[in-house]
Parts: C-alpha cells; structure tokens; sequence
C-alpha cells in the first residue's frame, strides 16, 4: 500500500488538458510499479465514457479504473496543476489536486480511501495541499499516516 | 431504508460517498440504513429509497423510480447532510 510516498507526488504537473493530467498522475503509479500502462488508459477511457464525475470537490480530482484492468497495488499519486486544469465539471472546476487511485479489490483499498478522505475532509488540508512549496509542506500534513 | 451511492465503476469515488453518507447517518442519528455503493449501470436497474451521485451522473438517472439526490462536494459532510435532510428527518 502507498499513499502519496514522495515519489509519487509532483507540485509541478504539465499538463493542460484532463486527458493528460489523468496520464500524468497515472504515470507516477507506473514508474513505482503499483499499476500496468494498460491501466492508465483505462482511467482515461473511463473520464471520457463517464465523464467528469470524477472531481468529487471543488479543484479536487479522483480518477481511478478498475482492478482488473492491472492495478497491482493499492496507491495513490498526486500531481499539482497551478494554474488548473478544466475537467468540464459544472461546479468543481478548474481542477488543480489529481489523486490517481491505484485500485485493487483488497481490504487495503478501503483502507487507503479512509485516508485519502480524512485527508480532504478537512479544508485546511486543502489549502495546505493547494499551497505546498515542497514535499516537506505535505509530509507534515500527512503526519503519522504516511505509509 | 435502502441507500445507493453511485459513480461511473462503482468502486472509488462511490465507496468515499458511501463512507462519508454512513459517517452523516450516523451522526443524524439514523440507524438501520443500508448503504450501498455501485456503478451507474447497475444502478439504472436497483431499486433503493435513495440514489447519492453528483451532477452529472445524476442526469443519466433520470427517470429511475428512485428519489436522486446531488452531491457536489463528496468530502463536506456538512453539504451532505443538508442534501440528506429534507428526505430522511
């Protein structure tokens, strides 16, 4: 299980269309091996069939497949976008914080998204989050629930 | 009483609802729901007293025999209760 290890996060995402940010915050997942490439088109194929349900909070982003289309481990990636990125959502946008869920069928599914809500729940959180300048700003916010 | 939380696969962003509709249940002092989550096809063809999704999937629901409540920000507990208020006090 991992959540927001530091190699899986980036302040600084490129990104400038949701097609690729979903890419990009997936290929953080695939470069720590917790996810197959065949995965992260998934993700993306299930924003453009579903839609931009997806970014479940104001500037907040969730994209995720299904386990079987080759998540090996319970994960999940952040990528920043300072400037945002507009999803199509009719409240939410722009969408500047994508979480990218490495999701397996496992116990330590659930486990991860306890974390990934007692996280958000908390606006100071966000802003926090919204406003790090290193990866240090998010340790500390992370406290003792990094994995 | 039957609670469905709904997303696009029916296991991420439908499971943080489900987790956080139950957490505002249980603080409004409502016992004995069940709360169930799943994906937006299934869903067309369940019957539950209520249906939990956000905007847009919610107009793929139309016309489904259950009462469709909206939710815009899945983390604010407090918008969720005020959606659940008016159905289940």
């Amino acid at each position: 299980m991992k959540f927001l290890h530091r190699s899986l996060v980036s302040l600084t995402g490129q990104a400038t269309t949701p097609e690729d940010a979903i890419q990009e915050a997936g290929e953080l997942l695939v470069s720590e091996g917790s996810v197959q490439q065949g995965y992260v088109d998934a993700m993306v194929r299930s924003f453009k069939k579903n839609g931009p349900y997806i970014v479940l909070a104001p500037q907040i982003a969730v994209p995720h497949a299904r386990p079987e289309d080759g998540a090996h481990e319970s994960s999940i990636s952040l990528v920043r976008y300072e400037n945002g990125v507009v999803f199509g959502h009719t409240s939410n946008d722009p969408v500047k914080l994508v979480f990218a869920l490495g999701a397996t069928s496992s116990e330590e599914h659930l486990e991860l998204l306890k974390r990934l809500t007692t996280l958000l729940s908390k606006e100071a959180n966000v802003v926090k989050l919204l406003n790090a300048t290193s990866y240090e700003d998010i340790e500390q916010i992370l406290g003792g629930t990094t994995i | 009483m039957k609670v469905l939380t709904v997303c696009g696969l029916g296991q991420g962003t439908s499971l943080i609802l489900k987790m956080n509709v139950e957490s505002v249940l249980q603080s409004m002092g409502i016992s004995g729901a069940d709360v169930e989550n799943t994906d937006v096809s299934s869903a067309s063809s369940m019957n539950a007293d209520f249906i939990i999704t956000s905007q847009e999937l919610s107009e793929t629901l139309a016309g489904h025999s259950s009462t469709i409540i909206v939710v815009n920000n899945y983390f604010d507990e407090e918008e969720i209760k005020k959606a659940l208020e008016p159905h289940v006090s």
